[in-house]
């Protein structure tokens, strides 16, 4: 299972960098959000996967009995997905403006500012 | 409780709220902006007086003892960048009482600004890595609005490299917290460093080394990739521009100081090395770039770049004088840094141009203001007896100790350039005649009075006079310099004061 999962999180890498160096503004958005769950889905994977244990201590006990799966990683990805979420809702709105504004979606004609 | 610990970050986060709770009242809003900068500022320097006098100061959040909780961390580093901050943030805030377009200010500006030192001083202050994310994607966020406010065709432009490059920069930061976690199961910046120490196997920590070191080198602009800074940094408006040049890239330059002197010393041979020489031809690239342009503050973003590389010099030295003269380096860039953006705004309000070739004669009429831009300028290029000579001097020095004979010959030859830049500037805006075609020269001759002319004025004029303090009582701010190196140093100092509670 966690080989699996190693080899979607390189996919998905790849595939959003892929995205990223496409030329147009809106690929380059996919892209992004692509990689930001691919650094979510990383850190679920790395921190171990442990199924069917949930880290509860029964009644009585002052620690979980055995190897528990670990809470923290989801806690952190939440975190990450919810500023992921902000700022994404960010950037699809500045494409729409660079896109009404620049009058092309195209990242190769986006030359203004550069020398 | 420290509540000066708190302080920094309190201060900004509720003058924030209460902003957007003034929406309407932009009046308040820049009474309040005022008001709670200097208090921000008030606060730094409490904190940076208690850290001095009790070495660290720690704040566990919930009472939780480290390592569970996440901590706040003082040390003098910290608390020096803090008080810089204050600096920066009260006199953009006097600044953008002249320079910020009304429709800006009605659009949110104060609560932006105000959010993002909360990002920046938060950054400065946690010792938990993954609250560090946090905080950083905070500044980056408010900084984003900030950028684009105005919406015009540049700013869309130079958002767009911006936004891109600093999202691809957090999404390997969280790879690598995520990967380190899986690594040493912890996030308090002490335990993980304690942790590293003693693993069998380096090399896993070596590559999320690695990770750290290019996510927070794009934060930092260092090479080879600062693309998004000058592509970006001269779009905003001017008080924008100036903010983010004292503040965002020294943020990733304190973040590598934090990381690479704390956790990630276990192969200083391989990483610091790369860090020299990704220190050095960020120098080199950062002051060809400023000779090749002609537009005020994009030769002043390219020196942005150039001077972060001294910063990384220092660190990657990583010897005791390297690294007090990194962290003096970072005292006088920051604020030597936002004066040039600061009166780039004056000329271009004076002559309505950033453009070289359409400015001039501004010596003639404005003297003071030309003395004004000298100050910072000759103290960028290191002319002593101002701030940037001693900095530079220190540098210089450890590199030679050192024995990297060809990086100080470099250090040494873009200091020269860095002069040929400042004197470019002088020569085009200052010295030579105005150009014929420029017609508007009402204001330039003071023909007509605006309003507000004062608050150009008074930031700048403070500034420069913290130049040149520094420059002329150098020794007391070289003490505070090796204080901050001494901790930095000796890990084992942090990593006793955050988790000594917990292990007896």
């Amino acid at each position: 299972m966690e080989s699996l999962m190693a080899y979607v999180v390189g996919i998905l890498f790849a595939a959003a960098i892929y995205m990223m160096l496409r030329r147009s503004i809106v690929k380059l958005v996919i892209g992004l959000i692509m990689l930001s769950n691919a650094a979510n889905l990383l850190i679920f994977v790395v921190s171990g996967m442990t199924r069917g244990a949930p880290p509860l201590i029964p009644e009585g006990a002052d620690a979980p009995l055995g190897a528990v799966a670990d809470p923290l990683p989801q806690a952190l990805i939440l975190t990450a997905i919810v500023i992921a979420f902000g700022v994404l809702a960010f950037a699809v709105v500045l494409i729409r403006r660079a896109y009404e504004v620049v009058g092309t979606d195209d990242l190769d004609q986006m030359k203004d500012t550069d020398t | 409780m420290n509540l000066e610990l708190a302080l920094p970050i309190l201060i900004p986060l509720i003058s924030g709220a209460l902003s957007v709770a003034l929406w309407r009242s932009v009046r308040y809003q820049r009474i309040l902006a005022v008001l709670a900068t200097a208090l921000l500022l008030a606060a730094s320097v409490w904190l940076l007086r208690s850290t001095i006098d009790q070495g660290f100061l720690v704040m566990e959040m919930g009472s939780w003892p480290a390592p569970f909780s996440i901590v706040f961390v003082s040390d003098i580093l910290s608390a020096i960048m803090i008080v810089l901050t204050g600096i920066i943030g009260l006199a953009i805030a006097i600044y953008s009482l002249a320079s910020t377009p009304s429709g800006h200010e009605k659009f949110g500006y104060y609560p932006l600004m105000h959010l993002l030192l909360a990002g920046v001083a938060g950054s400065f202050l946690t010792g938990d890595i993954f609250n560090l994310f946090v905080w950083f994607e905070v500044m980056l966020l408010a900084s984003f609005a900030l950028l684009t406010l105005g919406g015009e065709r540049a700013q869309m432009e130079g958002a767009i490299k911006y936004v891109t490059l600093n999202l691809f920069s957090s999404a390997i930061f969280l790879s690598a917290v995520g990967l380190l976690y899986g690594t040493v199961g912890t996030l308090n910046m002490a335990d993980i460093a304690q942790k590293v120490a003693t693993l069998e196997d380096p090399g896993m920590v070596t590559v999320v080394s690695m990770m750290f070191m290019v996510s927070f080198g794009i934060k930092a602009a260092a090479f080879p990739l600062f693309f998004w800074l000058p592509a970006s940094y001269h779009t905003p408006q001017v008080a924008v521009s100036a903010l983010f040049a004292g503040l965002l890239t020294k943020v990733g330059v304190y973040a590598l100081y934090r990381v690479f002197t704390l956790i990630f010393t276990q192969d200083v041979e391989y990483t610091h090395t790369i860090l020299l020489w990704a220190a050095t031809l960020t120098m080199l690239t950062g002051v060809l770039g400023a000779a090749a342009q002609f537009e005020f503050r994009r030769i002043l973003s390219f020196h942005i770049v150039s001077q972060i590389g001294y910063m990384i010099l220092g660190l990657a030295l990583f010897t005791p004088l390297a690294i007090i003269g990194g962290v003096f380096y970072i005292m006088h860039h920051i604020i030597v840094k936002t004066n040039l953006f600061l009166v780039s705004g004056i000329v271009y309000r004076l002559l309505g141009s950033y453009e070289l070739k359409d400015l001039g004669g501004v010596y003639k009429e404005r003297p003071m203001l030309a003395l004004l831009f000298l100050i910072p300028a000759l103290s960028l290029a290191g002319i002593p007896p101002l701030s940037g000579f001693f900095a530079k001097f220190v540098v210089i020095r450890a590199g030679l100790e050192a024995e990297a004979y060809v990086v100080t010959a470099i250090a040494l030859l873009v200091g020269l350039l860095t002069l040929y830049s400042m004197i470019k500037i002088w020569a085009e805006v200052f010295w030579k005649k105005t150009p014929e075609h420029v017609k508007s020269l009402s204001l330039l001759k003071g023909d007509i009075k605006k309003s507000h002319m004062w608050a150009y004025y008074v930031p700048v004029v403070g500034l420069a006079a913290c130049t040149l303090y520094i420059g002329l009582n150098g020794q007391p701010i070289y003490e505070l310099a090796e204080m901050a190196a001494d901790q930095l140093m000796n890990p084992e100092l942090y990593i006793e004061a955050v988790l000594g509670g917990a292990q007896q």
